[in-house]
């Protein structure tokens, strides 16, 4: 019954979405209004049924609907209720279907938002965007009606008495945020995509369409952004192997189009202030748009191997079918309009804020490109050498650390150098003491006995920018707090507050430098010793002391619960009893691991059970020490902070005047009074 | 106006030039060739020192692992040649005799592969539940028999992970 209903409900959509998409064309070249109207309705109406589809699936996971194959494989009756409804991307099927609720909510964002702007040139591109929308949600739908069917029937038709439960790895907290937040990001992108290819269609190609999808991008962002911090959090408590990122071919892919999105992010900044890079920036979201694609097709087609171990289906052939024809067509469009795409300006100096801009874009397309050949060389290789290899983390890292130094140091650089050309006045003004002050952290941490070029580097940069952002604020502010005459923290926050963007996007870089500092200790410094206990004996280890002192055992009613309790302590001075474990799942082969870990700024404490003696006599445990990992969650914190702050509606002031009176004095101005 | 854009031609001819010298000896740094046991020892000497992938059959019988010292020993098998294989730490959930296994490290000079990662090969495939089956650490085992797994029928499809 919801197995047709559903099917039906998307087919239906996919009948309009076709129809909107080439009717807001053919209402755009030939001048119907009506036609351009009707097809945005045609997006609304899509998402209300792509919703009713979402909705329908829930209640089959929710209600336990086992005819239908989606919910037998990712739910059953012993899943708890969160992880039921989180059930809708535990899997392909409904991740895709996920993936299009995403889609539809941005659609129907731009048409509300835009479809009373009475700006001409957004009256233009409209049209063509909400085709662009169309013809993306077109094809997520033709994926869920023919190779990925999330309402298809069990086959042979006999419907299983119980579920066989989200996968285990899944029912986490993490994995409920993780993936909504990565297809927030995903999808995100395809606004400014969509305006992108309405600009070349309709030959509109100044800044318009990158002020009208700025928010959007900036919002898109913070998603991917979010997305990927939230897979690491998951990764970290959940994978539990100690670490937050292992250059997984599925990480990679959601990493591609965050490197190019961020160069996209900066790079139009210049094409708004100075009208240069035009046809950069046209390709940049060319790029991320298709890499977010190309992410699926990877992971999908059952090309790599992975261990986030996916299950091979022909929707990587329909992926990749979609990456050929959005490069060829978008690049055919950007070469049929080459001539209107020329500079308004060149670049003056090499000592300016376009150029550290530009040295940003390389860097970031760089370390791009150098994690996509990563990534497929074994492919590659394999394809034109019949060897089989892998490539691993060494390679990722060596690579993408002193691209990552170099991208920190522009952070700092950036957003304080002067435009077209940088006076050594100026640099020194502004860099003189930062740089100062991070060489001397560098080499304090040397004294301390921290080694490692990179890594000192790393936290050198990171040390330079945050003086860099934090001097730029206090002078900001101080400079507001003699001319206004208010106090310090309220001038601070009237200049964050009347310019939004560049304050937030100051936030932002601090946040990114707090992460920079988490993951330079923690990858780098990271300690850990795998070890045997017998009960009651203890180990020491960087100053804990810790005790094993018997196993538990829980039967909850969809897993078994083996754990051992470790007592911990520091100094004679007891910090608790943590108990990591395993975690067996009925009809499951392999078990979970529950890591038990104590957080701290200045470091975790991260224990893995390992083997366990049946009578419980004996366990073995790996314990790591895992230096200023909090860093990375709190600077995901601070991003987040930034970015709304930079997003926000600007918000009237309180004494404005009112648009009335402001036109009477325009008119006045103007000498002609009423 | 020509100065500028050949000092602009330089600086990017340098950045390139650096970013193609970092993936270039990374790649030569990073890159692991994975080997089965016959491959391994057709290289000979050749193949001692170099970082290795080597896929093959824990051979039944060749396991031992001593939970105190947590030395680890095992021989994986092609069916023609068999390597042993060293490894310290605790094997993976799924790792046992007559079972897949890929192990990451170097062959020392005596032929013997000294692992530092071990991955158990193995399917997320569901297998139902039979009747009166306990839970694997019911039957005295933490890690479930595989045996016992492999001996059900496979689910009709399978489809685990989530996309990304």
């Amino acid at each position: 019954m919801i197995s047709t209903l559903g099917t039906v409900t998307l087919t239906t959509a996919l009948v309009i979405a076709l129809y909107a998409a080439a009717a807001s064309v053919l209402g755009a070249r030939t001048g119907r209004p009506a036609l351009v109207a009707s097809a945005e309705n045609g997006v609304l109406t899509v998402f209300a049924l792509v919703a009713l589809a979402v909705a329908l699936m829930e209640w089959a996971l929710v209600g336990g609907d086992y005819s239908i194959a989606f919910v037998a494989n990712n739910s059953s009756r012993a899943t708890p209720l969160i992880y039921k409804i989180t059930g809708l991307w535990g899997a392909l099927e409904g991740s895709i279907l996920l993936w299009l609720f995403m889609l539809g909510l941005f659609s129907v964002g731009v048409v509300l938002t835009y479809r009373r702007d009475p700006r001409p040139t957004t009256r233009a591109l409209l049209p063509y965007a909400t085709a662009v929308l169309m013809a993306v949600v077109s094809f997520f739908l033709l994926v869920t009606v023919v190779p990925a069917n999330p309402f298809a029937p069990v086959p042979g038709g006999v419907v299983p008495p119980d579920g066989r439960g989200l996968n285990p790895l899944l029912q986490n907290p993490g994995m409920a945020g993780h993936p909504p937040m990565l297809y927030l990001g995903f999808t995100g992108f395809t606004v400014p995509f969509a305006f992108a290819m309405a600009a070349l269609v309709t030959g509109r190609l100044d800044r318009d369409w990158i002020v009208a999808t700025r928010k959007w991008t900036v919002a898109a962002w913070w998603c991917l952004s979010a997305g990927i911090l939230l897979g690491g959090w998951w990764a970290y408590h959940v994978l539990g192997w100690g670490g937050i990122w292992a250059w997984d071919p599925v990480e990679n892919a959601s990493f591609l189009p965050w490197l190019t999105g961020t160069a996209f992010l900066h790079s139009v900044m210049i094409q708004e202030r100075r009208g240069m890079l035009k046809v950069w920036n046209i390709v940049l979201i060319i790029l991320t748009f298709t890499l977010t694609l190309f992410g699926t097709f990877l992971t999908r087609s059952g090309i790599l191997a992975s261990v986030h171990a996916f299950t091979t289906s022909d929707i990587g052939y329909y992926f990749l079918a979609a990456v050929a024809v959005t490069l060829v067509g978008a690049l055919w469009l950007l070469a049929a309009r080459g001539e209107r795409l020329r500079s308004e300006a060149t670049l003056d100096s090499m000592v300016s804020r376009e150029s550290v801009f530009l040295m940003n874009n390389v860097f970031l397309v760089g370390s791009c490109f150098s994690v996509f050949l990563g990534t497929v060389f074994p492919l590659i290789a394999e394809a034109l050498r019949g060897v089989k290899i892998s490539v691993g983390a060494p390679f990722f890292n060596s690579v993408n650390v002193p691209i990552g130094v170099g991208l920190v140091v522009l952070m700092g650089v950036g957003p304080l150098i002067a435009w077209r050309r940088a006076s050594l006045e100026q640099l020194r003004r502004h860099f003189l003491w930062p740089a100062v002050t991070g060489v001397v952290t560098a080499a304090v941490l040397f004294a301390l006995g921290v080694r490692g070029g990179w890594a000192l580097a790393s936290f050198a940069s990171a040390v330079f920018v945050a003086v860099v952002v934090g001097a730029e604020f206090v002078r900001v502010a101080r400079a507001r707090a003699v001319s206004a005459g208010e106090p310090f923290v309220k001038a601070l926050a009237e200049v964050a507050r009347r310019n939004r963007r560049r304050y937030g996007g100051l936030v932002v870089h601090l946040g990114i430098v707090c992460i920079v500092i988490g993951i330079t200790a923690s990858f780098g410094f990271q300690k850990s010793r795998e070890v045997a206990l017998a009960r009651g004996e203890a180990v020491d280890f960087e100053g804990y002391r810790i005790e094993y002192t018997g196993l538990v055992h829980e039967q909850e009613p969809h897993r078994l619960v083996i754990g051992a309790r470790l007592d911990v302590s520091r100094d004679g001075r007891s910090l608790g009893t943590y108990v990591p474990a395993k975690n067996f799942y009925e009809g499951r082969q392999e078990p979970t691991t529950t890591v038990a870990v104590r957080e701290r700024p200045s470091h975790d404490l991260y224990l893995i059970l390992g083997d366990v003696a049946p009578d419980g006599s004996h366990v073995t445990v790996r314990v790591l020490l895992n230096p200023l990992v909090m860093w990375i969650w709190f600077g995901g914190v601070i991003l987040t902070l930034g970015t709304v702050l930079a997003v926000l509606p600007d918000r009237k002031p309180a004494h404005a005047v009112a648009p009335a009176a402001l036109g009477r004095l325009g008119a006045v101005a103007r000498g002609r009074p009423e | 106006m020509r100065g500028r854009r050949v000092k602009l031609l330089v600086g990017g001819v340098v950045i390139l030039a650096a970013l193609g010298y970092l993936v270039y000896g990374g790649m030569q740094s990073a890159v692991v060739y994975f080997v089965t046991p016959t491959e391994l020892r057709a290289q000979g000497a050749d193949a001692v020192g170099k970082a290795l992938r080597l896929g093959g059959m824990v051979e039944a019988g060749s396991l031992t692992w001593d939970a105190r010292t947590l030395a680890l020993s095992f021989r994986l098998t092609d069916g023609t040649t068999t390597v042993p294989v060293v490894h310290t730490g605790t094997p993976p959930d799924l790792f046992a005799e007559g079972q897949g296994a890929v192990v990451e490290g170097r062959v020392t000079e005596d032929g013997t592969f000294q692992a530092q990662t071990i991955m158990a090969k193995h399917s997320e495939e569901y297998m139902p539940p039979r009747s009166g089956e306990m839970p694997a650490f019911q039957k005295g085992r933490y890690r479930p028999e595989p045996g016992t797994a492999q001996a059900a029928p496979p689910a009709p499809s399978d489809a685990s992970g989530v996309a990304y």
